[in-house]
């Protein structure tokens, strides 16, 4: 709370197909990361996003824990991508 | 020992009935004193399931993992219906499999082999439950031998279905994020291989690379089986050097020499245009055309056949075969045959579909926990690039004359539940 930390590295989205059964709430509460296909099952981002993007982390992390099957996690990786 | 230079190999004295543990010795007998892990990596061996990974890499992953209770699980499933390379195999030499599989427990330290057969393939679990009891009865030294009769279905043949299947009795393929992924039967790593990668780790161990490499390309060393169906005088398996033209091997099969297309590679796989047959059958010059050796399937699609119908029926096919745990899967491929239907009987606006069917494609890739939807696509795709004039003709109201009496070229199970096959 209050500290602003400088984070390097990057995160990806990952959805697991087996357990997603297409409820669509990653679309309402992650709608940059994640588009919905014509069956509502979710097209997830697959290019790395900075972490020093703030606002799609916690966008990631609010589909994340909003996701009633549980199918989704946030990958996260060294390498750097230059932010947006 | 075998001559260098010669085929058969994996194939070798396949008159009549399988050869038994001591004519196999007979057939094979050469020196074994060598440092296998070696030989393995400078044979550059690759994969004959499909994808072609290297066996040394495999094997050297599995190696360096940790676990008391390690396992090499032999895959002998035979998922592609127009495949018959296992049951070729172990109705010649099913010892040169077993022994396949004990030199990799061998290099990786594993105390179990599980040899998995599909159960609707009677002759070739008989085959090698015979081989499994010979072995047996002549020594009871290094790894135990189990044989595994899973039900047969497409996908039970991938490789984390069959693992699915030894520990849960499910044959669903899993989720594997993480890359390289390590399967477990039970909590020990376990080496998964093709029954013909088996017999050919057999005959390096044998015989050594420098033997290995004599036939076959640079890129793609050694020999592979061939599965030829379609307008062929009588389907059979075939084993070639890779690297050879084509044209030869339809020629040795006493096949259609001159082809609409031929599906390389598997129900999964590609056409190949029928204009490119004298190019060598080996990856490093299929890819080229987007296709590759992948399963060894080989079907010949005649000329007066319709090569949009022939696609059709095999997505048709692969969408009932889909276990239907994935949405992109369950969903997608039903209405992709959906849409090459409308394009086949130019019915239902076949431009639209035309251009969904594209959308679809796009869309639905890579996003199965499997790669089955993935073969899919590139089937649609290569059809849609082999068959282009085709497609447009039928596009504009003016099938081609092999839809108006269809002659079923590629032979294809018949489904089970034809119409329920669109579920939604």
């Amino acid at each position: 709370m209050g500290v602003v930390r400088k984070r390097s590295g990057s995160f990806v989205l990952k959805v697991n197909p087996i357990l997603c059964d297409g409820f669509g709430h990653c679309h309402e509460l992650a709608p940059e990361l994640v588009d919905v296909d014509e069956w509502g099952y979710p097209i997830v981002a697959t290019e790395p996003v900075s972490l020093s993007n703030s606002g799609l982390l916690q966008s990631a992390r609010y589909a994340v824990r909003g996701c009633p099957r549980q199918a989704l996690s946030i990958e996260r990786s060294n390498d750097t991508v230059k932010p947006q | 020992m075998i001559d260098a230079g010669s085929l058969p190999r994996v194939l070798h004295g396949s008159e009549g009935r399988p050869l038994s543990l001591a004519q196999h010795e007979e057939v094979f007998n050469g020196a074994t004193s060598f440092n296998v892990m070696h030989e393995l990596e400078n044979s550059g061996l690759t994969g004959r399931g499909g994808a072609a990974f290297p066996t040394f890499k495999k094997v050297d992953l599995l190696r360096l993992q940790r676990g008391n209770n390690k396992s090499v699980v032999v895959n002998a499933m035979e998922g592609e219906p127009a495949a018959h390379k296992e049951f070729a195999l172990a109705a010649a030499n099913p010892h040169l499999i077993l022994e396949g599989a004990q030199v990799l427990a061998g290099l990786i330290g594993a105390k179990q082999i599980l040899i998995c057969v599909a159960r609707d393939n009677p002759t070739v679990v008989n085959n090698l439950n015979r081989a499994i009891h010979e072995l047996e009865r002549r020594s009871l030294r290094g790894a135990s031998i189990e044989l595994h009769t899973p039900p047969w279905r497409y996908v039970a043949g991938e490789e984390s279905a069959l693992v699915h299947w030894l520990n849960d009795n499910e044959s669903l393929p899993q989720y594997r994020p993480e890359r390289p992924s390590i399967l477990r039967v039970g909590r020990s790593p376990a080496l998964v291989d093709n029954a013909e990668t088996c017999a050919n780790v057999a005959l390096i161990a044998r015989f050594g690379a420098e033997w290995f490499r004599k036939l076959g390309t640079e890129k793609s060393p050694g020999s592979t089986l061939v599965s030829l169906s379609g307008a062929v005088e009588r389907s059979t398996v075939l084993e070639v050097s890779l690297g050879t033209p084509i044209r030869d091997i339809l020629a040795a099969g006493h096949a259609d020499m001159a082809p609409q297309a031929l599906l390389l590679g598997g129900f999964g796989g590609t056409w190949l245009h029928g204009q490119h047959i004298d190019t060598p059958y080996a990856n490093e010059y299929l890819s080229e055309f987007g296709a590759g050796v992948g399963a060894g399937v080989m079907a010949v699609l005649p000329r007066e056949a319709c090569g949009v119908y022939e696609t059709l029926r095999i997505v048709r096919w692969m969408a009932n075969e889909s276990a239907r745990q994935c949405g992109p899967c369950a969903f997608g491929l039903p209405a992709l045959a959906e849409d090459l239907t409308s394009i086949t009987h130019s019915s239902k606006d076949p431009r639209g579909a035309y251009e969904r069917l594209q959308s679809r494609c796009d869309s639905i890739e890579g996003r199965g926990a499997c790669r089955h939807p993935d073969g899919v696509i590139r089937l649609v795709r290569s059809a849609l690039s082999v068959f282009a004039d085709d497609i447009a003709q039928h596009i504009v109201g003016r099938p081609c004359s092999g839809t108006q009496r269809p002659k079923h070229t590629i032979a294809i199970p018949t489904l089970e539940h034809e119409d329920e096959l669109i579920w939604e």
